[in-house]
């Protein structure tokens, strides 16, 4: 389970961010996240990936602190994927950086073999975020947050995506958290779903899966 | 007031630095845009819309082939005649925001494409107050540099910039990426505002749901060819008056339809 307790961020000189949020994504959960522009979504997702410090409060795996060294357990996927890769190395150096994807695996995100020879800038939006989606799916990997990831692909291709990370999720007992500011997409993936606003979290109405 | 026939498009890219060859990029377009209305032109990343949009512009590179034509209100649109009416009678409102100059605050932006326009001093100053206040944008933004402009504040200074030319067609790349639901109302209703004066709009999207809520007419586009154009309206129920399996297919794979792939799409394409 990955808990966030009493977390709190502000960005001096402003009022916080977010005061007093607490989380818990169950393994093979998924969880969703939305809000407004600047409500700290994102912000959010970097502290529970620790890429950031909360101001106070503690996020933890099974009651553990996470080692921020070497593959962490937590993988935050941004919601721009050429600023997360290095723009001179080759699709398969930036496929194969934490681990070797099965070809079956590479298959299912729809990842064609003739990319991977090619420089990463020839590459169009969408087809870098699944590269960089299956780049994160290295063993040891426990939780995703996915910021966004979805909103710059038509949606044949967004449907593309989560259904392969949702099989792969279920595999693994991944558990991931959706942050988005499509309430649609948001009901179809997630049984969970909070709103982040006036720096509180609040429980979105409940909504099962048809 | 915009009619397309039979357009192609073809890039030139080097292999090797000694040899070129061409890539074809738009295969055969045909529609047309109606004066008053929205015309929305949808697609995948690289289905080819925004080089369809450079195209009209006449932004190409050195070296593009061209093949079809096109006619602005009935009259053959050439490569002189584009250069003519840009920022005139044609305005473009680009998908980048790095399209605003960093240096200059927003208002003598949209003042200095009112000038280009052809607009006398006195009068643009008029109309630059005029549509600043018609997008809602306030002194503090209308003072700012595009760095201290939030993301729909910029789109509504690139589109302010686009309706001050007094252009009758106006395309708009991607207006709505990366803003949140009350901002994309507000950039969707300004473009639906510009038809209301009898202007076309040319509204090219990834995101057909959001599209769907101001457009007339539709044009599905995939891997450079034009699938389909359709009334806004047959984008409903299961799409089941859609005439090309890519056009049900892209309806269906939304999130508030039925978020499947359509069986006789993934048939044809072998979807995996």
């Amino acid at each position: 389970m990955l808990e966030a307790c009493q977390l709190c961020y502000a960005f001096p000189p402003q009022p916080p961010l977010f005061e007093d949020v607490s989380l818990r994504i169950e393994a093979g959960e998924w969880v969703g996240l939305s809000g407004n522009s600047g409500a700290g979504k994102s912000t959010l997702g970097r502290l529970l990936a620790g890429y950031d410090e909360p101001t106070a409060g503690r996020i933890r795996i099974e009651g553990e602190r996470f080692s921020t060294k070497g593959l962490r357990p937590v993988q935050w996927l941004p919601q721009s994927p050429e600023l997360a890769v290095n723009p001179r190395w080759q699709v398969v150096r930036v496929l194969n950086e934490a681990w070797e994807p099965p070809e079956a695996l590479r298959r299912a995100f729809g990842i064609k073999s003739q990319w991977l020879n090619r420089p990463v800038r020839t590459l169009s939006g969408g087809e870098l975020q699944r590269i960089c989606v299956l780049r994160a799916l290295a063993p040891g990997v426990r939780y995703l947050i996915a910021d966004e990831i979805s909103t710059m692909l038509d949606p044949i291709t967004q449907l593309a995506l989560w259904q392969a990370l949702k099989a792969e999720a279920e595999k693994r007992k991944l558990g991931v958290l959706v942050i988005s500011h499509d309430a649609a997409l948001l009901k179809r993936l997630c049984q969970r779903r909070y709103h982040l606003e006036n720096a509180r979290l609040h429980a979105a109405e409940h909504h099962q899966l048809p | 007031m915009l009619r397309i026939e039979q357009l192609s498009l073809a890039l030139p890219y080097y292999p090797r630095f000694w040899r070129r060859r061409y890539a074809t990029h738009l295969d055969q377009l045909s529609f047309s845009v109606a004066a008053g209305s929205v015309h929305a032109v949808v697609g995948a990343s690289g289905a080819g819309k925004s080089l369809l949009a450079h195209t009209i512009m006449g932004l190409l590179p050195k070296g593009a082939q061209l093949g079809g034509s096109c006619f602005f209100k009935e009259t053959p649109l050439d490569e002189p005649r584009k250069r003519a009416l840009r920022g005139r009678e044609l305005a473009l409102i680009p998908q980048s925001l790095s399209a605003l100059d960093p240096l200059a605050r927003s208002q003598h932006q949209v003042n200095w494409a009112a000038r280009r326009a052809g607009l006398a001093p006195a009068s643009a100053r008029q109309t630059v107050c005029q549509a600043l206040a018609h997008y809602q944008l306030d002194e503090r933004a209308r003072r700012a540099y595009p760095h201290e402009l939030s993301g729909g504040m910029a789109r509504r200074v690139l589109t302010a910039m686009a309706h001050v030319t007094q252009a009758s067609l106006v395309i708009a790349d991607e207006p709505t990426v990366g803003l949140d639901p009350a901002q994309r109302g507000r950039v969707l209703d300004a473009l639906a505002a510009l038809t209301r004066q009898g202007k076309a709009v040319m509204l090219i999207s990834h995101d057909l749901r959001h599209a769907l809520n101001i457009a007339d007419r539709v044009t599905v586009m995939h891997e450079g060819r034009c699938v389909e154009t359709a009334d806004a309206s047959a984008f409903q129920g299961t799409g089941q008056t859609l005439k090309s399996a890519y056009a049900r297919a892209l309806w269906q794979a939304l999130p508030d339809n039925a978020f499947t792939i359509d069986t006789e799409y993934a048939r044809e394409s072998h979807f995996a």
